[in-house]
């Protein structure tokens, strides 16, 4: 007795997309599966934001297929708008509308759905029904914008990068309502370049580079995947160390220097802490930081091309 | 389930962004009226003006305080032709061996006038006699006057200033701000957009005609001869012609300088040549077939045709062919230009 799959709410086949002589998207494949939240985790320019937006039928595509709820955009605009919600990048809202006359703006567009009051309720924004958008914090604005997506009740949800900006309170508060909506059931596609938004939110991430997926899985499994759970970083007062002979102990996984301090990633603490520090000893240099942290999707960016999430 | 149609939601979104934004209150409604009031009083019909002039002998000046609408001091030619240059007084009457000779300047009306007058003044003490007899009968009717004139001037000029306005800084803003993209991303029909604009238009066009006109009515007494319907026609075509303009100028431009920069360009000239404030017919011959198809030129002069003359609207049908064309033409090319993201 196998259940019937459910079909992939988005599937998405060897797409591309180049503006100019830049190529955006290279081929891209991915599939997201009804019920999950899935992550596009990548840097600025890695084609995450081109990709969302060839999804929700507001960029063309140079080539690949591209099938949204079993629908493409070729025949079914109309049918596929009505059953999507999207949260674009960087949408400012009339600001001389309250909240609630651009919530029931944007329900009115939609078939079915909840009642604009219904949608303030559920991203907490009761207090501000009645303010303009104009005088609303970043947090509320993007709250709002959560909103103007939910009022469709839609199949799909498309949120492109939803607290870029934030303050960390903002962004804690918006990372407890997409939880809710992702416990809910709903179907979400979210692009982001905060590791910690992707780990805590998504079922499964794709980490894009490029333009291209460079590595598919649950957070977890692209954790394990780089066979070291934890990274150490030992500094020598501010001393440039040999990232070679730590990365050649049997414990380490891999090792590399970043600002003179050495990062290396291990899977055992307890075998490998006392081989670095006697490593460290042997090379002569004094230990004047250690640092232990358990792997994260940024080490398993780092592990993959060598550069971090952000350039800072 | 109390969910109102789009375009009700649309437009009542225009009215709100409207509304909510005082300077578009003021530049709407109130600046047009403060413009009539100043024009209305600075060229105000008053007696004729009394003219200051200057003699230079006690005869002479005896001869021309005969006139009652002249001012006369007698002064030496020096001084009295410093006063003519500085333009303090018209004409300088100054006597010669063979008579009178007059000083003014004759490209300036009033030294006119006050030739004229002095002339006869002087002809008449020396004991020139009419041939004819002849009596003066003044006409000050309504509707001949200078605000007659000015009011259907700046109700066109207004129509076209805030349909063009209107239409251009919303959409070009709303492209800027991404919300554009964010409208088309949901399933409104893209014409709901465009129709709300035109919706609120029209509502707001009473208002502001009747705001306008009604201020023009009851403080100066403007005539309104034509039909309440011919004038509703006429307003209506004139202001969904530039709402077309509008949209075409905001078709593309994605910053608000680009957008202002374009509006400014097409209104200018209208502003100048269309007569609002004085009559297109002053421009040479050679401009007149462009300034007759300019839209602003064409409401106008079916404005006045209708308030002034009150003309039917087969008499304006040619003014109203201009306006459609205008209409039908910009908004075709602005909906295949029209840039949603």
């Amino acid at each position: 007795m196998s259940p019937v799959p459910a079909p992939p709410a988005l599937r998405v086949r060897n797409l591309r997309k180049a503006f100019q002589d830049v190529v955006a998207v290279d081929g891209l494949n991915l599939e997201v599966r009804t019920g999950e939240c899935f992550g596009l985790l990548g840097p600025n320019g890695a084609g995450k934001t081109t990709t969302i937006e060839i999804c929700e039928g507001l960029t063309d595509r140079d080539s690949g297929e591209v099938d949204v709820l079993g629908l493409s955009w070729e025949k079914n605009a109309r049918r596929l708008r009505e059953r999507l919600g999207i949260q674009l990048q960087e949408t400012q809202l009339s600001e001389k509308l309250t909240v609630h006359e651009t919530l029931s703006l944007f329900r009115s567009f939609f078939p079915r759905g909840p009642s604009a009051d219904e949608v303030i309720g559920r991203v907490q924004l009761e207090e501000k029904r009645n303010s303009r958008v104009g005088g609303l914090s970043g947090g509320q604005k993007q709250r709002l914008a959560l909103a103007c997506a939910l009022v469709g009740e839609p199949d799909l949800l498309f949120l492109d990068e939803p607290t870029t900006g934030l303050d960390p309170q903002a962004r804690r508060q918006l990372w407890g309502l997409i939880a809710e909506l992702q416990r809910a059931g709903r179907t979400i596609l979210l692009t982001t370049h905060y590791m910690e938004e992707a780990e805590r939110l998504c079922d499964r991430v794709a980490i894009m580079d490029h333009g291209k997926v460079i590595a598919l899985g649950t957070p977890r499994e692209l954790i394990a995947s780089i066979g070291a759970g934890h990274v150490v970083r030992l500094s020598s007062d501010g001393r440039t160390l040999d990232a070679a002979a730590f990365s050649a102990l049997e414990c380490v996984a891999a090792a590399r220097t970043e600002d003179g301090a050495v990062e290396a990633q291990v899977e055992h603490l307890h075998d490998a802490l006392p081989a670095l520090l006697n490593e460290l000893e042997r090379q002569g240099q004094p230990l004047t930081e250690l640092r232990v942290h358990s792997a994260t999707l940024e080490d398993v960016f780092v592990a993959l091309t060598g550069r971090r999430l952000r350039d800072e | 389930m109390n969910r109102r149609h789009p375009l009700v939601e649309l437009t009542l979104v225009r009215f709100r962004e409207f509304v909510r934004e005082p300077e578009a209150i003021f530049w709407v409604f109130v600046f047009p009226i403060l413009l009539a009031a100043g024009l209305g009083l600075a060229f105000r019909n008053q007696p004729a003006q009394v003219l200051k002039i200057a003699a230079t002998r006690p005869d002479l000046v005896r001869a021309l305080r005969q006139e009652k609408r002249l001012d006369v001091r007698l002064l030496d030619p020096g001084p009295a032709i410093e006063l003519l240059r500085q333009g303090k007084v018209a004409l300088v009457a100054e006597d010669a061996p063979s008579g009178v000779i007059y000083r003014f300047d004759d490209t300036n009306p009033d030294g006119r006038t006050a030739r004229q007058l002095a002339d006869n003044a002087i002809q008449r003490a020396a004991g020139r006699s009419n041939p004819v007899a002849t009596a003066d009968r003044f006409m000050r009717e309504p509707g001949s006057r200078y605000i007659d004139f000015l009011i259907p001037g700046l109700l066109g000029m207004n129509m076209m200033g805030s349909a063009i306005w209107g239409m251009g800084f919303a959409v070009v803003d709303a492209r800027r701000k991404k919300l554009l993209k964010r409208l088309v991303a949901t399933p409104m029909p893209r014409h709901y957009y465009l129709l709300s604009f035109i919706l609120s238009r029209l509502l707001l066009l009473v208002v502001e005609v009747g705001v306008v006109a009604g201020f023009g009515m009851l403080v100066f007494g403007v005539p309104m001869r034509g039909s309440l319907g011919g004038l509703a026609v006429l307003c209506v075509t004139g202001s969904m012609a530039f709402c077309s303009v509008g949209l075409l100028i905001a078709s593309r431009a994605r910053t608000i300088e680009a957008a202002s920069g374009l509006m400014n360009l097409v209104m200018m000239p209208m502003w100048i040549l269309s007569g609002v404030f004085f009559s297109a017919e002053r421009f040479p011959d050679a401009f007149q077939p462009v300034i007759r198809a300019l839209p602003l030129t064409a409401l106008i002069d079916s404005l006045r045709a209708d308030m002034l003359q009150g003309a039917a609207l087969a008499q304006v049908a040619p003014q109203l062919g201009i306006l459609a064309a205008w209409m039908v033409l910009c908004f075709g090319v602005a909906l295949k230009l029209f840039r949603w993201k």
